[in-house]
C-alpha cells in the first residue's frame, strides 16, 4: 500500500500551501465500531503506514483474532491495548489533498464526559456513531448534548453497521427522524446523516453500491468540504495580552493570538482593566508589519501611546468591549475524582489570566442523559452543572455562545494544581437568571464575512444626540405593547429623536412570514428580530422592539447580543388577563374561543413573565401617557 | 473589507506554535528549548524567533550530547547558535558515563539513546529548568498521540500517561509544585509532511544530512547504519558506500538512513509522501519492544 499517492500529485503542484485544517472529534463506544471507522479513514486514504500495519497485524494475531483489529491503531497506551479501551483522548492525524484533519479520539467507556468535552474544546465537527441495529441510545443523546454545550459547529450522525440491517433505508429514516426528534431540544444547527459501514467500507471513503438510494456525500467527501472556520467570532475584536516584548527602549509590543475579530492600524484600541485608549500603530511579525489581523493570528501588536499594558490585560476596540465583571453564571463540567467543593477557593483561568474564584452556588445538575435539571449540592466527576462564580477580580468575557474564546475557562485546584474543571459562560450575574439549556449562538452562512460599520456607533449617537439603545416590550396580546409604543415614539419623534419601530404583526409579513407560533418558530422569530434590532441599533437608533416574546431563554437570547446590559431595556407590559380578552385589539381571543386558533399566549400557551424587567407597567392601573412618561424618565 | 483570508494548515499550525512558544515563556521562569539539531527542533527554534520578533529568544537552547553524533549536526548546531546569539546548554552522556551515573551498553546493538534520560533529567535539574520544549508530535508513535502540549512531570521526571491533565480549548494549565517541571510540545499537531513543506514553505536551513550523499554504510536487519567508530560492527556486516539520507536524526548507533537521491526539499517533499514506512521505521531503539516508547517516556525521555 503506498501512503497518499494523491499527496504526491498534491506536493508536486505545492498545492499544500492552500490546504486547510478541519479539527474534529469522533464518539461513541468500541461497540459503535469507532475506532474501526478511524482505522476505516486512516487506511482508505492511505495514511497507515506498512509497518504500522505490520505491527497491528502482529498484535491482531497474537491476541487471537482473526481480522485486522484497527482499533489497535488508536489506542496507544499500554493499558488501554491490554485491556481493549480507550482511556484517554487521543490526536490521529491525516490528509488528503484538499484539507489535513486533525481527530480527537475520545473514549466511550470510562471518563466518558471528561475526554468529550475536552475533545470538543476545539472541534470543529462532531461525528456521532450509531449503530444502525441499535438505533438511538442514551449515548447518543449524551453526544449530541455534549456537542451542543461546547457549541460545535457542525454535527455529523454516522449511521453505522448499515451492513447488518441489510442497507434498509427505513432503518436509517427512522434513526434520522429519532435523532431530530430529540435534537429539537437543543441547539445544533448543522447536522447531517450518512449512512455507512465502517467495517465494509460503505459511503466512508468510497460512495456504497449498496445503497443507491442515498444520494448525499461520503463521510470523507462531508469532511472535505464542510466549511471550517464556523465558530470563529469575526464582529468582536477581543485581543488578549500573552506577552510583552520589550527589548529596547525603543520597542514596546503585546504578544498574543486574535481571539475574535480584526483590527488594522489606526483602529481605536481600548485597553482593559485600564479603560486607556489608543490607536494601534503597528501589527508586527517576524515576516513583515501586516495590514490586518484576523482571529487566531499569532501578532505582536504596538500602540501610538504609552499605556502600561501587561500580560491578562486584553486589548479591544474602543467601542466594542467585553462584559467586566467578577460575578458570573457558567456552564461547569467537572474533571476530578474530587468532588466541587463550595466553600474552596480554586484558581480560574481565562484567557491569559489566573485569578481566585469561589463557585458559590450549583443551580443545578443536568442530568446528561434525560437533559433534566437536577438539584444538587456538589458536582461530581464528569458531572455538568449550571453554577454561578465569583473572582477576585473582574475577567473580560462574552458569552462562550457569542465567542468561544472569551467565553471559556477552567478551574484549578491550588492544593494539586490539577485541572478540575472546565466551563462555560453564560453571562454576568447581578441578577439571578434562570436560561434553558437550549441556547442559540450566532448562526453564520456560509461564504460570508462580516463587514464592520462604516461609522460606528458612537459617531453616529454623537451625531443624532441619543444613545443607541433597545426597548424591547414583552406581554400578552392586548396588554397594550403596540400602544405605548406608538405612543412613545411619537413623543420621542416630537424630541428629535431617531427610532425603530418594529411590530410583530410587521415582521411576521414578508421577513419572518414563512415562521408559525410552534414553540421553535417563536423561538427563531425573536432570534432574528434580536438581531435585527442589533443591527437598527448598531446605526445609532433607539429601537422598539414590540413582541409577545413569551419565552425567558428567547428575551435573555436577545440580551445576550447587546455589548452591554443597559442597553436592552426590558419593559414588560402587563394586565389582568381578562381585560386583555375583553380588548381584543385583533381579535384573537374571540378566535382562540371558538376554537379557531390554538397556542394563544396568555390563553392556552404559556407566557414566562420576566423576573427582573427594566420596567413593569401595569395597563389596568396607569394610562398610555403615564407610560410614556415612565419609560422617558427611565431612559 | 476584503474577505476573510482563510487559513492554510501550515499558517494555522504556526500561529499555534507561536502561541504556545509565548505561554512557555509567560508561565515559567526557566524555560529551555531542546535542541537535538534535527529538523523538529530546528523547526522549533524557528518558531521562537517568530514568536519574539523583534525581541531575542528569551530562554537557551539544550542539547543533549549523546557523543555519538553525525558531525555535520554538531557543525549545524555551532552555527545556529552563533548566528542567531543563543545560549547554548550541552548536557552530556560521556560525562554521565564517567562520573557512574549511568552505565555504557553492551554488545552490538549497544546505544546510549537509554542512557539520554538520565543525562537529559540531570541536567534540566542542574539549570533548574522548569518547562523543556521539546519536538515532539504526536503523529510519530502511538504513545505520543496521547502527550498533552503542556505534560506535567514529577519530581522524578516522569510521565504518568493514565493521569494527565485534561487539556481544553487553548488554556494550558503550567502550574506546578517546586522542583517539578513541564515538558511542552508546540509542533504537537504537526505531521512528518507539515514539518517539511514548512520548511520548504521558510526556507529553513537544516543540516546537509538529510539531503541524499554518499555515505559508507552497513546493513543490519534491514535498516542501513552509517559506519561509525561508535558502532560495533559485526563480523559479516559488509561496509559499502550507499547514496542515502537521512530521515530522522538521532544517535548515529541507532539511527539509520534511507536509500535516496533526493537533493532537494522537494524532492523529499515527494518522498515523505510516497514513504510507505513511518518516520521512526528507521529507528532500532523504538524497535525494541511495542511499548518501548511508552517505557521510555515514564521515565522522562524526550
Amino acid at each position: 500500500m503506498s501512503n497518499s499517492t494523491q499527496n504526491s500529485k498534491l506536493n508536486t503542484q505545492h498545492s499544500y500551501l492552500d490546504m486547510d485544517m478541519l479539527r474534529f472529534t469522533t464518539a461513541g463506544s468500541v461497540d459503535d465500531g469507532k475506532s474501526t471507522l478511524i482505522g476505516r479513514l486512516l487506511y482508505d486514504s492511505k495514511s497507515i503506514f506498512e509497518d504500522q500495519m505490520e505491527a497491528i497485524e502482529k498484535t491482531s494475531k497474537s491476541s487471537g483474532e482473526e481480522e485486522v483489529n484497527l482499533a489497535l491503531l488508536t489506542d496507544g497506551l499500554k493499558a488501554e491495548r491490554e485491556q481493549k479501551i480507550t482511556i484517554d483522548v487521543a490526536y490521529r492525524y491525516f490528509a488528503t489533498p484538499k484539507r489535513k484533519f486533525i481527530i480527537a479520539d475520545t473514549p466511550g467507556h470510562t471518563q466518558y464526559t471528561r475526554n468529550m468535552v475536552t475533545g470538543a474544546s476545539t472541534a470543529d465537527l462532531a461525528i456521532i456513531l450509531v449503530d444502525a441495529s441499535k438505533g438511538i441510545l442514551t449515548q447518543s443523546r449524551r453526544h449530541a448534548f455534549i456537542s451542543s454545550l461546547l457549541r460545535i459547529p457542525h454535527l455529523v450522525v454516522a449511521v453505522n453497521k448499515m451492513d447488518l440491517v441489510d442497507y434498509d433505508e427505513k432503518v436509517f429514516d427512522e434513526i434520522v427522524a429519532d435523532f431530530e426528534e430529540f435534537a429539537r431540544k437543543l441547539e445544533v444547527k448543522d447536522v447531517t446523516f450518512i449512512p455507512i459501514s465502517a467495517l465494509k467500507g460503505d459511503n466512508v471513503v468510497d460512495k456504497s453500491e449498496r445503497m443507491d438510494w442515498y444520494n448525499g456525500s461520503t463521510l470523507l467527501h462531508h469532511l472535505e468540504t464542510v466549511k471550517v472556520d464556523a465558530a470563529d467570532n469575526v464582529i468582536d475584536f477581543r485581543f488578549p495580552v500573552q506577552y510583552v516584548i520589550r527589548p529596547g527602549m525603543h520597542f514596546r509590543g503585546f504578544s498574543g493570538q486574535v481571539a475574535s475579530g480584526h483590527i488594522r492600524p489606526g483602529d481605536e484600541i481600548k485597553v482593559l482593566p485600564s479603560g486607556l485608549t489608543s490607536k494601534v500603530k503597528e501589527l508586527v511579525t517576524r515576516d513583515g508589519n501586516l495590514e490586518i489581523a484576523y482571529p487566531r493570528d499569532s501578532v505582536t501588536i504596538t500602540i501610538e501611546d504609552e499605556i502600561d499594558i501587561s500580560r491578562g490585560d486584553m486589548i479591544v476596540r474602543k467601542d466594542n468591549v467585553p462584559t467586566i465583571r467578577n460575578e458570573f453564571e457558567s456552564y461547569l463540567c467537572w474533571m476530578n475524582e474530587k468532588a466541587l467543593d463550595v466553600n474552596k477557593q480554586y484558581i480560574l483561568q481565562h484567557t491569559s489570566k489566573q485569578v481566585q474564584v469561589f463557585i458559590d452556588e450549583i443551580r443545578y445538575r443536568i442530568n446528561v442523559d434525560t437533559l433534566n435539571r437536577e438539584d444538587t449540592e456538589n458536582l461530581n466527576l464528569n458531572e455538568i452543572g449550571r453554577v454561578k462564580l465569583k473572582t477576585s477580580q473582574p475577567i473580560f468575557f462574552d458569552p462562550y455562545q457569542i465567542n468561544q474564546k472569551t467565553g471559556s475557562f477552567i478551574i484549578i485546584d491550588p492544593t494539586t494544581n490539577v485541572t478540575v474543571g472546565a466551563g462555560m459562560i453564560r453571562a454576568g450575574s447581578t441578577v439571578s437568571k434562570e436560561i434553558g439549556d437550549a441556547e442559540r449562538t450566532e448562526l453564520v452562512s456560509p461564504n460570508v464575512t462580516w463587514e464592520p460599520w462604516n461609522i460606528s456607533r458612537e459617531e453616529r449617537e454623537t451625531r443624532n444626540g441619543q444613545k443607541a439603545k433597545l426597548l424591547w416590550f414583552t406581554g400578552i396580546s392586548g396588554a397594550g405593547k403596540s400602544t405605548i409604543a406608538k405612543a412613545l415614539e411619537k413623543k420621542l419623534w416630537d424630541d428629535g429623536k431617531q427610532t425603530v419601530l418594529l411590530d410583530g404583526d410587521q415582521v411576521r409579513h414578508g421577513l419572518n412570514g414563512d415562521l408559525g407560533f410552534s414553540p421553535n418558530d417563536r423561538k427563531e422569530n425573536i432570534r432574528r428580530v434580536g438581531h435585527l434590532s442589533r443591527l437598527f441599533f448598531e446605526h445609532g437608533n433607539i429601537v422598539l422592539s414590540t413582541f409577545v416574546s413569551p419565552y425567558k431563554n428567547d428575551r435573555e437570547f436577545v440580551k445576550s447580543l447587546f455589548p452591554a446590559e443597559t442597553d436592552f431595556v426590558e419593559i414588560h407590559v402587563t394586565c389582568d388577563p381578562k381585560t386583555a380578552q375583553k380588548r381584543d385589539p385583533k381579535g384573537l381571543y374571540a378566535k382562540a374561543e371558538s376554537g379557531e386558533i390554538s397556542g394563544l399566549t396568555g390563553y392556552d400557551a404559556e407566557y414566562q413573565a420576566p423576573d427582573n424587567a427594566t420596567l413593569t407597567i401595569n395597563t389596568d392601573e396607569m394610562s398610555v401617557d403615564e407610560a410614556v412618561e415612565m419609560i422617558v424618565n427611565k431612559i | 473589507m476584503t474577505a476573510l483570508k482563510s487559513h492554510s494548515h501550515l499558517k494555522e499550525l504556526e500561529d499555534e506554535g507561536i502561541y504556545v512558544m509565548r505561554e512557555v515563556a509567560a508561565q515559567f521562569e526557566r524555560p529551555v528549548l531542546l535542541f537535538s539539531g534535527g529538523k523538529d527542533s530546528i523547526v522549533m527554534f524557528h518558531l521562537a524567533l517568530k514568536a519574539f520578533h523583534p525581541g531575542k529568544v528569551p530562554f537557551p537552547l539544550m542539547h543533549v550530547d549523546t557523543g555519538h553524533n553525525f558531525p555535520e549536526t554538531i557543525e549545524f548546531r555551532d552555527h545556529l547558535v552563533e548566528k542567531y546569539g543563543v545560549e547554548l546548554i550541552v548536557g552530556s552522556v560521556q560525562d554521565s558515563i564517567n562520573e557512574g551515573r549511568v552505565e555504557e551498553e553492551t554488545g552490538p546493538d549497544a546505544s546510549r539513546n537509554a542512557l539520554q534520560t538520565v543525562t537529559l533529567l540531570d541536567t534540566l535539574k542542574k539549570h533548574q529548568v522548569d518547562a523543556a520544549l521539546g519536538g515532539g508530535r504526536r503523529d510519530e508513535e502511538k504513545a505520543r498521540a496521547k502527550e498533552r502540549f503542556f505534560s506535567h512531570r514529577d519530581i522524578f521526571g516522569q510521565w504518568d500517561p493514565k493521569n494527565q491533565r485534561p487539556e481544553l480549548w487553548n488554556l494550558f494549565n503550567g502550574r506546578k509544585k517546586p522542583g517539578e517541571n513541564f515538558r511542552v510540545f508546540p509542533i504537537s499537531n504537526w505531521t512528518e509532511m507539515d514539518v517539511w513543506q514548512y520548511i520548504a514553505q521558510e526556507e529553513i536551513e537544516i543540516p546537509s544530512i538529510y539531503f541524499a550523499h554518499e555515505r559508507k554504510v552497513f546493513n543490519r536487519r534491514g535498516v542501513w547504519l552509517a559506519d561509525t567508530d561508535f558502532v560495533n560492527k559485526m563480523d559479516d556486516e559488509e561496509v559499502v558506500t550507499k547514496v542515502v539520507r537521512f530521515r530522522t536524526i538521532g544517535d548515529a548507533t541507532c539511527t539509520g538512513a534511507v536509500l535516496s537521491d533526493a537533493d532537494s526539499m522537494e524532492d523529499i517533499i515527494q518522498e515523505v509522501a510516497s514513504a510507505r514506512e513511518t518516520e521512526r521505521g528507521t529507528r532500532h531503539d523504538d524497535k525494541r519492544s511495542e511499548t518501548a516508547m511508552e517505557d521510555r517516556k515514564k521515565q522522562g525521555y524526550f
